[in-house]
């Protein structure tokens, strides 16, 4: 055992595994074995959720995307489209987040500047037209605004002739993880939960392909937290939203495969996959056990990874593009089923269409050039893999029996603790990144003191296009009629207040251009705001 | 003389606030009082936050990229509360070629993403002891 001997430095990996120079057999024993491995698309899916993964379909390509107004986005969509992207996230500018229409005095100088303006039915229209949406699947980065956002969708979908039975999709409607990170909440947290369920009710009953919620480790992870915990907040969040669901009468099996899960991937490669493949069967294991799921589909863990912002860096900018690739690979290796990549500008900007496709390029090298998806989990049977695997189930199973035993993640959320450790930790992981502990290329090591000025192309605010978007608002609100939409929202009141899903009133709202600030501004007339707990 | 009170804001709708919260946390481990605002604040809001707790720092975190419409609104906020002799500085995703705008607003300093803590904490103590 020289190899064990003490001139080897000492390898943990964020997530607290002390890592061995050397795996055997012994360590897979020590661990607890390969019983849990199974065979891909079968129960507990360690090797992943389908039989054949990749060699009978690869991942899907969905760049994040948009900016400015509808007509703008719907461009880059098709600028992607062109160049052999397979699905679309849509992102949303901040007043849309957050549920203010774009003549808000809160959404001045920020209309269009971090994604595309929505105020009503008209642009949801404009952003979509000529765009086969059974061709390509739609999925929408918006959460404190979904119930209006998603009633567009439907109202847009359903108007030009798609089935909302057949119609395929996702919206992110992660409302917890706001309250972690991201904090484009609206409503109370109790609100948004209801709001959040009659969301995946709604979906059960008229839209079941739709994917109402995408539960988002990715931005706890943003915000500090370590793999480990990412997937076990991620995991307790799902879990939140299961027994709200089921409180209302639901099987388990009527809405769980509808709820897919968005991870991040920046850091250590081999604790990416570990951090999957041990989240793949715990997930499995908690439906089947806890919840009592029959059909495998709801223990199926169905994810996009991708990123990972917090890994890219402003210094030597380009350095972003490396580091993308082998973010993409930890994604393919992880077995994911959709993959998208921050773009090697996007710390400091809305990314340009040459950083765009740069992104595109690099996943599609990955799955045609370089083999990618030759085999199935092609890291399985490795003695560090299934050692470290078995090993990250056990953290993150440690976590998540912490945050049941504090009350639940509701109420961690609720009071702030959840956002107060992860803080605590991003405080510490950049004191060890200045003294040099954690080494960033071109940050703390290998820095180009010489450099300038960064060669990065800066995205343009349109101070015109903001004007204009507040004009298309104005035009349609002169156009609509204005009593109906008036007696509409009383509508969506008397379901908030009453108890009544609020998806039907919505949609017939929206569908008559009631605006999102008008919709968002109705439930908070019943729900109120939420007011953030300040803890460090 | 006295510790140095610090308000560090979020002003606009960004809801990115883990580099705010990591300046509150060394600025206070350098001893300085600090108050946080939390998100979506409007720039009144933040100039009345900045009289009532009489701070001598106004730290502004934005990453949006509305950083120069926001700056100028909470300056001119400042000025109307007559508050605008404090410290005003601003950190977050601020493009190098932004910098000297804001500076040209009013603002003392600016600390992009990446900045060193101690740097900001020297500044402020080197500001305030000048």
């Amino acid at each position: 055992m020289s190899a064990q001997g003490k001139d080897v430095r000492p390898v943990v990996w964020e997530s607290g595994l002390e890592i061995k120079p050397v795996y055997t057999t012994a360590d897979v024993a020590r661990t607890g074995g390969l019983d849990g491995v199974g065979e891909p698309g079968e129960f507990p899916f360690t090797r992943g959720i389908h039989p054949l993964m990749y060699r009978r379909q690869p991942w899907t390509m969905r760049q994040y995307s948009g900016f400015g107004t509808a007509t703008e986005t719907r461009e880059r969509f098709e600028f992607l489209i062109a160049r052999g992207q397979t699905g679309l996230n849509v992102a949303f500018d901040l007043p849309t987040q957050c549920g203010l229409d774009s003549d808000d005095p809160m959404a001045e100088g920020e209309i269009g500047r971090v994604g595309m303006a929505v105020d009503t039915l008209a642009d949801m229209e404009e952003a979509f037209e000529g765009i086969d949406l059974d061709a390509i699947s739609v999925s929408m980065t918006i959460n404190g605004a979904a119930v209006p956002i998603m009633a567009m969708y439907f109202a847009m979908a359903d108007k030009r002739g798609y089935s909302l039975e057949r119609l395929r999709g996702t919206a992110q409607n992660d409302i917890l993880k706001e309250f972690i990170g991201r904090g484009t909440w609206i409503f109370p947290v109790e609100h948004s939960m209801r709001l959040v369920g009659d969301t995946i009710e709604f979906c059960a009953k008229h839209a079941p392909r739709y994917s109402p919620v995408s539960v988002c480790g990715y931005h706890i992870r943003e915000s500090g937290a370590t793999p480990a915990q990412e997937m076990a907040y991620g995991l307790a969040i799902a879990q939140a939203y299961f027994d709200h669901v089921l409180s209302r009468g639901l099987d388990v099996d009527a809405f769980a495969g509808g709820l897919s899960f968005n991870f991040d991937i920046h850091g250590n490669l081999w604790e990416q996959v570990a951090k999957f493949r041990a989240g793949r069967r715990l997930w499995a294991k908690i439906v089947k056990e806890r919840y009592g799921a029959k059909n495998p589909r709801s223990m199926q863990l169905r994810m996009i990874a991708g990123g990972g912002g917090g890994g890219l860096t402003i210094e030597q900018p380009e350095n972003n593009i490396a580091r993308g690739a082998y973010y993409a690979l930890a994604s393919a290796l992880s077995g994911t089923q959709t993959m998208a990549l921050c773009c090697y500008d996007e710390a400091y900007t809305i990314p340009s269409e040459h950083a765009a496709e740069l992104a595109l390029r690099t996943m599609q090298i990955l799955m045609l050039e370089i083999g990618a998806c030759d085999t199935v989990d092609p890291l399985a049977g490795s003695w560090f893999v299934e050692s470290t695997t078995n090993e990250m189930e056990a953290k993150i199973l440690a976590i998540l029996g912490e945050v049941e035993a504090s009350g639940g993640i509701v109420r961690a959320v609720a009071e702030g603790r959840v956002q107060a450790a992860v803080n605590r930790q991003a405080y510490e992981h950049e004191r060890r990144v200045a003294r040099g502990e954690i080494p960033k290329v071109g940050v703390n090591v290998l820095r180009d003191e010489g450099a300038e000025e960064h060669p990065v192309e800066l995205h343009p605010y349109r101070e015109d296009k903001a004007r204009a978007q507040i004009e298309r608002l104005g035009k349609v609100r002169r156009e609509r009629d204005d009593r109906q939409v008036r007696a509409l929202l009383e509508r969506v009141r008397h379901a908030a207040g009453a108890g009544e899903n609020v998806m039907p009133p919505v949609i017939d709202a929206v569908r008559a251009y009631a605006s999102v600030g008008e919709v968002c501004g109705a439930l908070k007339d019943v729900f109120g705001s939420y007011h953030e707990p300040i803890r460090f | 003389m006295s510790k140095t009170r610090v308000l560090i804001a979020k002003p606009g709708l960004d809801g990115h606030d883990v580099g705010a919260k990591l300046v509150c946390r060394a600025l206070m481990e350098a001893g300085m009082e600090v108050v946080y605002t939390g998100l979506r604040q409007s720039p009144e809001a933040i100039a009345r936050a900045a009289a009532q707790e009489a701070v001598d720092v106004v730290g502004l975190s934005i990453l949006s990229g509305a950083h120069v419409p926001l700056a100028r609104k909470v300056k001119e906020a400042l000025r109307a509360q007559k508050v605008d002799d404090v410290l005003l500085v601003v950190g977050g995703n601020i493009p190098r070629c932004d910098h000297e705008q804001l500076r040209a607003l009013g603002v003392d300093a600016v600390f992009p993403t990446g900045t060193d803590f101690d740097a900001i904490v020297g500044f402020i103590q080197e500001r305030r002891s000048a």
